[in-house]
């Protein structure tokens, strides 16, 4: 039998029972449209924190005090102190492979305009700091060397600091504010990033150079972080041995010590969360996998049930002239239809959940086309696999018994 | 078709089925041939291997022993799918309950047999089927569906189908015994005119003495062995026997 003859039989037979070929079909439909959103929302998330994190600076490397033994006991990282201005020198002087270095202090308090104060956080930083974190100024000048040196009054603003502050909308730029009992001027405004993948608010921020908040907030020698940037991002990994041996030197550990400072790269945050988006991925995509089985065992039933309903047709076909073959295929075409028609509407249905997820809900999505194209041959698979052993049994009835099935 | 040509031979069939530890015989050894053109009626009561014999001579199964030639055609040589292909070209089955399929129409119905054709296109295909429908007088009911027919026009829908791939033979099965007599009569006026007229080799199994007397020739069957294989010197028109019938039988 020709294939256009055996798709119009086909589609004869299933117009006979549009709803129940609706109904077998919808368990398809939901598993590859699940499919498809579920794998667009997971690849959609993923690539969302590969962004942000490339906009925090792809290159960025960052020390921090490790927590160490001291006399026995274990003590907090962030409360240690290692990091000082020799270990910057030394850093200056020997590692090749990064291209900038800051150092960074930090200081939790309160910024003072006449009578409106808001809580923020002052980073003590080198001017290099704006090229690391991929900052720009959208408003005045940054702070330089000579600052640095003269430990100068002077701060960048973030735009949540000016929001609280200046609520009237005038030009922060020039003004002095206070930061605990210290005076800064405002020299330039920061251009507003947003919240990061944490949750942080980026903007909420005033920066100095770190000569000024080391000695007139914070009256210490030591920083909380240093910052660097390596020369591309191919180089992060050898800036990072690099950055590791000198420190060991510069902080004369002996070779059993283990390292009382971290040294991380935005390479490792994205990995971890790359890699925890996508075993989200594939857990997603698993269950909608397990819906799409389900689906095609619906099939599987509904044939079993149609073949049963049919023996009488069955009997007839062959009598006048079907072979095992063509009853093979009728049943088969049936299953691969409603498998495949079931495949496209779920196809449609997922990018239009996934557009609807994204214009609702604000959630990052991308239909990828080989999670499209992928549960598309799924579907098409499950209709032969789950349709052929109904089909089979379909082809091996005796004709003379099936005629006379009642 | 020329008369006188052998479209079935017959000869010592038996058929045999083993039905747990015994062997049940239900033909114990038939021959017959029959002509081009001729009406046979095979009768017999329950049990006496007619349905058996019906089912060899459908090519639907196959003797234990003995041969079966259809239109020169040794059927005992054949595989399943030529079986089939054999069902397909040479004969035509009618059957007691129609076994039209539902929710198709008439034409649709009538076409089946052509489908499993490869040699014949759906232009073709579709001409066929309309000439056999106006062959069984129902040019005007195409797009009914089965539901939509009276049993006697259900009937005249399946023995288009069986006229439609041109068989060599019609072969029926208690084809009347679904309808009241009337329409019995206008099926047997059908068949009669199917045979006198366009040749049609026909095989009828019934077991109704009266159909058999429509038919030109009647092979009665006892015990899975031919009893009786008699000429009818007296054939009766259906269609004066129709005539003959009162109106008000027609309920």
């Amino acid at each position: 039998m020709s294939l256009a003859n055996l798709i119009r039989i086909a589609l004869k037979a299933l117009q006979r029972n549009k709803l129940r070929a609706f109904l077998t079909m919808l368990g398809i439909i939901i598993g590859v449209g699940s499919v498809i959103a579920m794998v667009a929302i997971g690849q959609g998330s993923k690539q969302s924190i590969h962004d942000q994190l490339s906009n925090m600076g792809t290159n960025m490397i960052t020390v921090q005090p490790a927590s160490n033994l001291n006399g026995g006991v274990r003590i907090a990282g962030t409360s240690f102190q290692t990091l000082t201005l020799k270990d910057i020198v030394a850093l200056k002087a020997s590692v090749k492979n990064i291209s900038e270095l800051s150092p960074a202090v930090t200081s939790r308090g309160q910024a003072i305009n006449g009578a409106l104060n808001w809580p923020t956080t002052m980073s003590g930083v080198s001017p290099e700091y704006l090229d690391i974190r991929k900052l720009s100024l959208r408003d005045g000048i940054a702070f330089t060397e000579n600052d640095v040196r003269t430990s100068a009054k002077v701060c960048l603003i973030g735009q949540t600091v000016i929001d609280n502050i200046f609520p009237n909308g005038e030009n922060p730029v020039g003004k002095v504010i206070r930061f605990g009992h210290i005076p800064f001027q405002i020299i330039g405004v920061l251009a507003a990033k947003g919240f990061n993948s944490f949750g942080q608010d980026q903007d909420d921020i005033l920066i100095a150079p770190y000569t000024t908040v080391q000695k007139r907030i914070l009256a210490t020698i030591y920083y909380s972080n240093i910052y660097a940037s390596a020369v591309d991002e191919n180089s992060t990994q050898v800036a990072v041995a690099e950055i590791t041996q000198t420190l060991r030197d510069s902080h004369r550990l002996r070779s059993f010590e283990d390292n009382d400072f971290n040294v991380r790269t935005q390479q490792e945050l994205i990995a971890t969360l790359s890699s925890t988006s996508g075993l989200l991925t594939v857990l997603l995509t698993v269950v909608a996998g397990i819906s799409l089985v389900i689906g095609g065992i619906g099939i599987m039933n509904i044939m079993y049930v149609s073949v049963t309903e049919r023996t009488k047709e069955i009997g007839l076909r062959m009598s006048i002239g079907a072979r095992g073959k063509d009853i093979l295929m009728q049943f088969l075409m049936e299953a691969v239809i409603i498998s495949i028609t079931g495949g496209i509407i779920g196809v449609l249905l997922g990018i239009i959940s996934t557009q609807v997820v994204t214009l609702t809900l604000g959630w990052p999505t991308i239909v990828s086309e080989s999670s499209v194209i992928l549960s598309f041959a799924v579907c098409a698979v499950t209709g032969i696999f789950f349709g052929y052993y109904p089909a089979q049994k379909a082809s091996r009835l005796d004709p003379i018994e099936a005629l006379r099935y009642e | 078709m020329s008369k006188g040509k052998k479209i079935l031979e017959i000869k010592d069939l038996k058929r045999d089925f083993i039905m747990g530890s015994e062997t049940v015989h239900a033909l114990r050894g038939i021959s017959f041939d029959v002509d081009a053109g001729e009406f046979v009626t095979i009768m017999g009561s329950s049990g006496s291997g007619k349905t058996t014999l019906l089912n060899i001579l459908g090519c639907l199964d196959k003797p234990s022993i003995g041969n079966y030639f259809l239109d020169g055609v040794d059927v005992k040589q054949l595989s399943r799918d030529e079986l089939a292909m054999l069902r397909n070209h040479k004969i035509g089955f009618v059957f007691q309950s129609y076994n039209l399929l539902p929710r198709t129409t008439a034409l649709e119905n009538v076409e089946l047999p052509l489908l499993y054709n490869k040699e014949i296109g759906s232009a073709e295909r579709r001409e066929r089927a309309v000439h056999a429908l106006e062959a069984v007088k129902l040019a005007d009911r195409f797009d009914h569906t089965p539901s939509q027919l009276s049993g006697g026009q259900q009937q005249r829908v399946a023995i288009a189908r069986a006229l439609v791939n041109e068989p060599v033979m019609i072969l029926a099965d208690e084809a009347t015994g679904n309808l009241d007599s009337r329409t019995s009569y206008e099926i047997m006026a059908l068949m009669q005119e199917l045979n006198t007229t366009q040749g049609k080799t026909i095989v009828f199994v019934t077991h109704e003495p009266d159909i058999a007397m429509f038919s030109s020739r009647t092979i009665q069957l006892r015990d899975g062995m031919v009893q009786k294989d008699s000429r009818n010197e007296n054939i009766r028109k259906a269609k004066e026997v129709l005539a003959g019938l009162p109106v008000t039988d027609d309920y």
